[in-house]
């Protein structure tokens, strides 16, 4: 059905072409036929520029207004405030450029569209004008990038004070898995050469290595709320993205390197279902999904926030999909949840 | 090739020798024909990159629905008609190769180039004839091997036009890594021969066949343009051409220069000590300049055909020039910008988002000249001139949203979504494309003797500018909602559920944009054949091409080269008493000798 709409559309519009040029030449019949702009050309199609700039403004209007509330709720990270913020100063200063040049560029068109007869003034050059929309440039990203750098460098101040959990990403074509250092919140040796997939020692830990012994690996992200966790990413395979949208982190899984990210977790899973934009949201969706039960589609199960890992690194046929779930919880939550969890030692053991 | 009416047998001018049909249409040396093959090429090869976009666009509004055309065009790689996961990524890999390399280099900077450094610089030809004519075949065999490449067994590349390793180097990482990796390293490795060659020659020729009088600073900003280019050029497409080599090493010899510890498939591979993190400095040293090799040659059109419309000089010469070098400068500095998250060391980032912050105003100050060559001119608003006015408009929205990504703090949570998608086309993929038409609007008739269809191309040119931003400007909504580039579908996230509406709004613009480059098209190929002769210099043009005979032969002037005695823009210029300096006509090209009383601008 969506398909036949969509070929009707387009057979319209190519016929609106079609007789748009026919207009357009029969318009012409008494012109000349040099096929250099006439008078009467400057006139339509400055006027089409006036249009085209409100039509720029309209575009833009109609995407905030309509799709705003796509964009990502608020952070769930510490860093995740600054960021928001720095991004909200770049965009007004973006939009206030972006407002006033292209109404410039297109008022411009508009109002001195040519006519015969009528002189163009020669103007090649004036030192005071560019020296203006040089330094006013330079100042205006002086700051964005001092601000932006003293940001950047507090995010990427990857370090164990205040007592950070360690966790590591693993990524694989086409999952993801994590290891938490466990008891001693220290990661235990590994590396894809010790990978042993009959003794199920997916993730290559070195046996021998007393660290690993009480390594919890699982294939949900859980982290306790308001204590900084640094990441340690790892690929067995080739490159992945961690991606995790709602906290404003990423960083590439190399493999035959070490990546590392850290944040702190701010708000729980529970909390952040509260938040107004998430209701608003899970509402809007579970409507779609509810049309789509009922017309018998896929992808029609209802839906309850969930913070996410994603991968954003081209890796393959089913990159589209490789995902973990993450969940933020209190600290109280988080321990039960741990200690239901097995630790590599246990998992080894029970496969001798 | 370009079937234009009469042959030329006769001798012209300086040069005497016979031309068959295979030396004037096919192994020609003419640096005329050789700029009509590069444009027929790239826009064959545009078509293709094109269409490959609509069809992915269609997946993505659309996710796996069944299409009767994808059943048609794909073959097995859709079966029923629903697209496979792993053609989509074939897709938009050839796609972004086709487009970045084969169209907006080789067709924009090899057919420009080549037509207007002689003519409009007064040489007769390129200094070397014969590579130019090996420079045009090479890239034709690249493209051959480049289209070829489609229809291998296994698929083509489909790692993303950055192909990055290991999943670039590793069969078994995906199947488009074998053979069709093979042949698409191969391709890219001719281009890049291809490329250096016509580099090299543009390079030697500006610096040495000028006709008299014309000083680098009275070199029409084109030219400038085309120069500089071809100097980024050769600066850094050897520096790709390592990286496919080693690539190529990696994949056929054995050797680990990007790859280490890897598991796959259930078996350790051999590789030790390599680095992916390596191959990206690599490849972004070249790729981020391509950018610049992409665009500056559509500003340095956009300087042309806008002074010239405007019937104005463009206004500041010596500051675009001085931005022109300043950005060919920088371009070689911000590479890292496409890795901040790549897992370099931050400290790295911190100074990438430095230089890449200061490459933004050299661009602020090329916008603003731009929009003051506009103020209190007499518009001609021929389709060149409102591709050009385009050009600018795509130019800033595109170039704003880089003071984002250019943020290494920024970066982290749009790198590589749909936000970098919606900035990079805007920045420099419509912004070149529009430089293009610009190109082929306003030269045609110095390619083909005839005038295109100005009504069409008013159609091509609303349509098209309507739709760019009705693709591109939605697109950074989805962005900034989370989607990933380079998902083949985003159903498997609820979260992304309700942006399907938007995709179907953007591929709908997309499928009108396409529509509209079928006018042009159409245009291009009647007009060629049946469109209305020109006249010499129908725009009222300053520059030199203008002033070389409608009729084509191997040496561009009958007679003796004119010689150049003003800067390119005296348009509009008057006695201080307010008279044209030519009465009756307002502008006065380059090879008119100063008049008396009249000031030379000294700029």
């Amino acid at each position: 059905m969506t398909a036949l709409l969509t070929i009707t559309v387009l057979v319209l519009v190519a016929i609106a072409i079609w007789q748009m040029t026919k207009i357009f030449e029969l318009s012409q019949v008494r012109a000349d036929n040099s096929q250099v702009a006439t008078d009467a050309d400057n006139k339509n199609n400055g006027y089409l520029l006036f249009a085209f700039l409100i039509f720029i403004y309209g575009i833009t209007i109609f995407s905030f207004w309509k799709y705003t509330k796509f964009l990502l709720p608020e952070a769930s990270s510490a860093h995740g405030a600054d960021y928001d913020y720095l991004m909200l100063v770049s965009f007004v200063i973006i939009f206030f450029v972006q407002t006033i040049t292209q109404a410039l560029l297109h008022y411009f068109g508009y109002k001195y569209r040519g006519e015969t007869g009528k002189k163009a003034l020669f103007y090649a050059d004036n030192d005071r004008l560019e020296f203006i929309w040089t330094i006013i440039p330079v100042i205006v990203l002086a700051g964005l990038i001092l601000w932006g750098l003293y940001t950047w460098t507090n995010i990427m101040d990857i370090n164990e004070e205040d007592d950070p959990l360690i966790v590591e990403l693993y990524a694989q074509q086409f999952n993801w898995t994590a290891r938490y250092g466990g008891e001693d919140n220290v990661l235990g040796e590994a590396s894809v050469r010790m990978i042993d997939i009959d003794r199920a020692n997916v993730l290559g830990l070195d046996e021998a290595d007393p660290n690993a012994t009480d390594d919890v690996i699982v294939k949900e992200l859980h982290l306790p709320v308001g204590r900084k966790v640094n990441f340690k990413m790892r690929s067995q395979d080739v490159l992945h993205s961690a991606y995790m949208p709602h906290f404003r982190a990423q960083m590439n899984c190399v493999p035959g390197m070490i990546t590392e990210f850290s944040f702190t977790p701010i708000t729980t899973t529970a909390e952040m279902r509260l938040n107004p934009d998430v209701v608003d949201k899970v509402k809007r969706t579970n409507k779609i999904r509810a049309e789509r039960a009922a017309n018998g589609q896929d992808n029609s199960d209802p839906w309850e926030f969930d913070y996410i890992l994603l991968c954003n690194k081209i890796c393959g046929k089913s990159h589209y999909n490789m995902q973990m779930k993450i969940i933020v919880e209190t600290q109280e939550e988080y321990e039960k949840w741990m200690e239901s969890q097995q630790t590599f030692g246990q998992t080894m053991a029970s496969m001798q | 090739m370009s079937g234009t009416g009469h042959e030329h047998e006769e001798d012209h001018g300086h040069h005497h020798h016979k031309e068959t049909f295979i030396t004037k249409y096919i192994f020609s040396q003419d640096h005329k024909m050789i700029a009509k093959q590069y444009l027929i090429t790239g826009l064959i090869m545009g078509f293709i990159g094109i269409a490959m976009s609509l069809l992915f666009r269609m997946q993505l509004a659309w996710p796996g629905e069944s299409f009767p055309i994808f059943e048609a065009l794909l073959g097995k790689w859709a079966p029923d008609g629903v697209m496979d996961a792993e053609v989509y990524l074939a897709l938009i890999t050839i796609h972004g190769t086709i487009m970045v390399f084969f169209v907006l280099t080789a067709g924009l900077s090899g057919t420009f180039s080549n037509l207007l450094i002689p003519l409009q610089i007064g040489a007769r030809d390129m200094a070397s004839g014969l590579l130019n004519m090996i420079s045009y075949w090479l890239f034709f065999t690249s493209s051959v091997i480049m289209l070829l490449s489609l229809f291998v067994e296994a698929g083509p590349a489909s790692a993303g036009w950055t192909i990055y390793p290991p999943l670039s180097a590793l069969p078994m990482a995906q199947s488009g890594s074998g053979m069709g990796m093979t042949l698409w390293l191969v391709s890219m490795a001719i281009f890049i021969a291809s490329s250096l060659l016509g580099s090299l020659n543009y390079i030697v020729t500006v610096i040495n066949l000028r006709t008299k009088g014309m000083s680098m600073t009275r070199l029409p900003l084109t030219i400038w343009a085309f120069f500089v280019t071809a100097v980024i050029g050769v600066i850094s497409f050897p520096v790709l051409l390592s990286a496919a080599l080693l690539l190529i090493m990696d994949r056929s010899f054995g050797t680990s220069f990007f790859l280490s510890d890897i598991f796959i498939q259930g078996e350790v591979l051999h590789y030790q000590g390599g680095s992916p993190v390596l191959y990206e400095h690599l490849f972004w040293f070249l790729g981020h300049p391509e950018v610049y090799i992409v665009l500056l040659p559509a500003l340095g059109i956009t300087s042309e055909v806008m002074s010239t419309n405007a019937r104005k000089p463009i206004f500041g010469y010596r500051a675009m020039v001085a931005s022109i070098l300043a950005i060919a400068f920088l371009s070689t500095i911000v590479w890292g910008h496409h890795m901040f998250i790549s897992g370099m060391n931050p400290f790295l980032g911190s100074v990438f988002t430095f230089t890449t912050l200061l490459i933004a105003i050299p661009s602020a100050v090329k916008a603003f000249n731009y929009i003051t060559t506009l103020w209190k001119g007499n518009l001609q608003l021929n389709p060149g001139m409102l591709f050009s006015i385009g050009l600018v408009s795509t130019f800033i929205s595109g170039g704003l949203t880089g003071i984002i990504l250019g943020d290494s703090t920024l970066d982290i949570n749009v790198h590589d979504t749909y936000f970098v998608v919606a900035h990079f086309h805007l920045v420099m993929g419509i912004s070149a494309l529009y430089g293009l038409f610009a190109g082929v609007y306003h030269w045609f008739p110095k390619m083909f003797k005839r005038m295109m269809n100005k009504n069409l191309g008013y159609v091509h040119f609303w349509v098209t500018a309507v739709c760019a931003y009705g693709v591109f400007f939605p697109m950074h909504f989805v962005g900034m909602a989370g989607v990933p580039r380079r998902y083949y579908e985003n159903t498997a996230f609820p979260m992304f559920d309700e942006l399907t509406d938007v995709n179907v709004l953007i591929t709908v613009f997309a499928l009108i944009a396409g529509l509209a480059q079928l006018v042009f098209l159409y245009n291009f190929i009647v007009s060629i054949f049946y469109g209305k002769k020109t006249v010499q210099n129908p725009w009222k043009s300053n520059t030199l091409e203008w002033t070389a005979p409608i009729e084509h032969f191997h040496g561009n002037w009958e007679g003796e080269i004119p010689h150049v005695h003003r800067w390119a823009y005296d348009y509009s210029k008057t006695y201080e008493n307010g008279e044209y300096i030519i009465s009756g006509q307002d502008f006065v090209p380059q090879n008119i000798p100063l008049q008396e009383n009249e000031e030379e601008m000294h700029h």
